[in-house]
């Protein structure tokens, strides 16, 4: 064995997630690697969306969650009762299915997160600016209207705002839930694209908007059922020759 | 079948037209009041009518007193019930989960809404003016005016801090950002052209309350304008009700002016509000 073992970034073990009476999440272990994309893949109300928010706690603005078992980043308890939420989603970034910039223009948007964690610096702003939408491949599209609205950039172009948004922050670990599913084929491929570069910096976690991007994406795929994690592997493996009777059914197009 | 006597495009017309009858018959009482009261108290409005004390049993000389006494209490119903009314929308819309608690007061804030002007006023005697012992002054009169104004401010904030999609906040939490942060950054900023037009409403159904002023503060004849907070004052509204009823004698000029001039006052505030939220509106981006 030549290759060192993979660092675990992610890691749920044991985790079982419920809002109101049935559990969203059943038990569920897995391993995120660092440098990796992960998808997160399955039916509607498989808990993949869920699973995604538990990340960065976004699923603490839900009343009467419970969460039992353990879920850490870089090995420590990302619940625990110490825990800072704001550091942990500086570390943890997430775009959304839609993109929604926020009131302001480019510029403000992609400064957001730094400002708020109080960097006053701007030539530091500037820089972080700059690179952030390098990253996701937008720079060249808005590098001399960083002053505009950001509404006035199209539907593509926002999404791609909103990950270079979470890429001011470095970010360890980039959440992305269906990031493309509001966009033309040419914008999703820009997306993957970017998504491609970001993978030596980050550890990426992906809800795609359909099994085709799953495949196209994933170094590692987890598939979701019914709130159980059914199974996870590599994702030449599981999309060519999956374990389980369910995972196949699903992908070759049975349900769902 | 028989063929009905009118075929149905006919009885469309009809119908909107009683439709448009019944609009128009909202708009004609505010036209002819704005229009009764300018033709009949135009005549009244001067400088002097401005800006001197009435004279004579208030039957010449202007209100200017009570001028100054509406604008006072506004000002200080304002300074009492915006942080107030704001702070606690705020907290209910942005932080409160929804309890036995809340449900009470949201109860109790609908309740208040309804509640009628007079007993506003005979609260304010009781427990500003009697009980903290703050005698008839401005200060009793604009916190009982405050008490009236809050409900109106918090519901109409809460409505526009709702009125900001949810998904602001949650991409504020995203990207470590606090609550507060989100609401001072985002919400509060977006929501502020309504925000300012539901004070601005609240203030005006202030300005024109008799009944809450006439046990806490309102003077029947206070020529000289008061000195502190702790003195009575004269009030548009109060003053228009006096002359009306209470002195025999006086010219119908002096009440219609009296009457135009709190209009006026109205009026404009409430072209302000319409104007900061179309202004507004129009700049919105969502």
């Amino acid at each position: 064995m030549t290759q060192p073992s993979p660092t675990v970034k992610v890691r749920f073990d044991q985790v079982t997630y419920s809002y109101g009476a049935a559990p969203a999440l059943q038990n569920i272990t897995l391993d995120v690697y660092a440098n990796t994309i992960t998808v997160f893949f399955g039916p509607a109300g498989s808990g993949k969306t869920t699973a995604l928010r538990l990340i960065n706690r976004l699923n603490d603005l839900a009343e009467g969650a419970r969460l039992s078992g353990r879920l850490l980043l870089d090995g420590q308890d990302i619940y625990a009762r110490n825990a800072d939420v704001s550091a942990l989603r500086r570390r943890v970034g997430m775009v959304f299915a839609l993109p929604l910039p926020l009131p302001g223009t480019i510029r403000e948007n992609v400064t957001y997160g730094p400002r708020l964690a109080g960097l006053r610096d701007h030539a530091r702003l500037a820089e972080l600016t700059e690179r952030s939408l390098i990253q996701a491949a937008l720079w060249n599209e808005v590098k001399d209207r960083l002053d505009d609205p950001a509404t006035a950039l199209s539907g593509g172009q926002q999404q791609r705002l909103c990950i270079a948004r979470s890429l001011a922050l470095e970010p360890e670990v980039l959440l992305l839930d269906e990031p493309t599913s509001g966009l033309d084929p040419i914008s999703t491929a820009r997306v993957e694209e970017s998504l491609f570069q970001l993978k030596s910096h980050y550890t990426i976690i992906i809800v795609p908007h359909s099994i085709q991007q799953a495949a196209r994406v994933a170094d590692w795929a987890a598939f979701f059922l019914k709130g159980e994690m059914i199974e996870c592997q590599e994702g030449t493996a599981l999309f060519t020759t999956p374990h389980d009777q369910r995972t196949e059914d699903y992908i070759t197009g049975r349900f769902g | 079948m028989r063929r009905p006597l009118v075929n149905r495009h006919t009885q469309q017309r009809i119908g909107f037209a009683l439709l448009a009858l019944a609009a128009l018959i909202v708009v004609i009482p505010i036209i002819l009041v704005v229009l009764v009261i300018i033709a009949r108290g135009i005549g009244a409005i001067n400088w002097e009518f401005l800006t001197q004390a009435p004279r004579e049993g208030m039957k010449a000389g202007g209100i200017f007193p009570a001028i100054v006494g509406t604008l006072l209490l506004m000002a200080g119903t304002a300074l009492a019930a915006i942080p107030v009314g704001i702070g606690g929308a705020i907290y209910l819309s942005e932080y409160a989960r929804d309890s036995w608690l809340t449900r009470a007061i949201r109860l109790a804030i609908i309740n208040l809404a309804g509640i009628p002007s007079v007993v506003y006023g005979l609260f304010g005697l009781g427990m500003f003016v009697l009980f903290l012992r703050l005698g008839t002054s401005i200060i009793a009169g604009s916190l009982t005016l405050a008490i009236m104004t809050i409900p109106i401010i918090i519901s109409s904030t809460e409505e526009a801090l709702r009125a900001v999609p949810t998904e602001f906040r949650t991409v504020n939490a995203s990207l470590g950002g606090t609550r507060w942060q989100g609401i001072r950054n985002i919400v509060l900023p977006q929501s502020l052209p309504g925000i300012i037009t539901g004070v601005i409403l609240g203030l005006l159904r202030a300005a024109g309350e008799t009944a809450p002023i006439l046990f806490t503060v309102a003077a029947f004849f206070l020529p000289r304008l008061p000195s502190s907070l702790f003195d009575q004052t004269m009030a548009l509204p109060y003053h228009l009700y006096v002359i009306s009823t209470q002195v025999p004698g006086m010219p119908e000029k002096v009440q219609y002016g009296t009457a135009l001039v709190l209009l006026a006052l109205v009026l404009s505030l409430n072209i302000v509000a319409t104007i900061v939220r179309s202004y507004f509106r129009r700049r919105r981006q969502w």
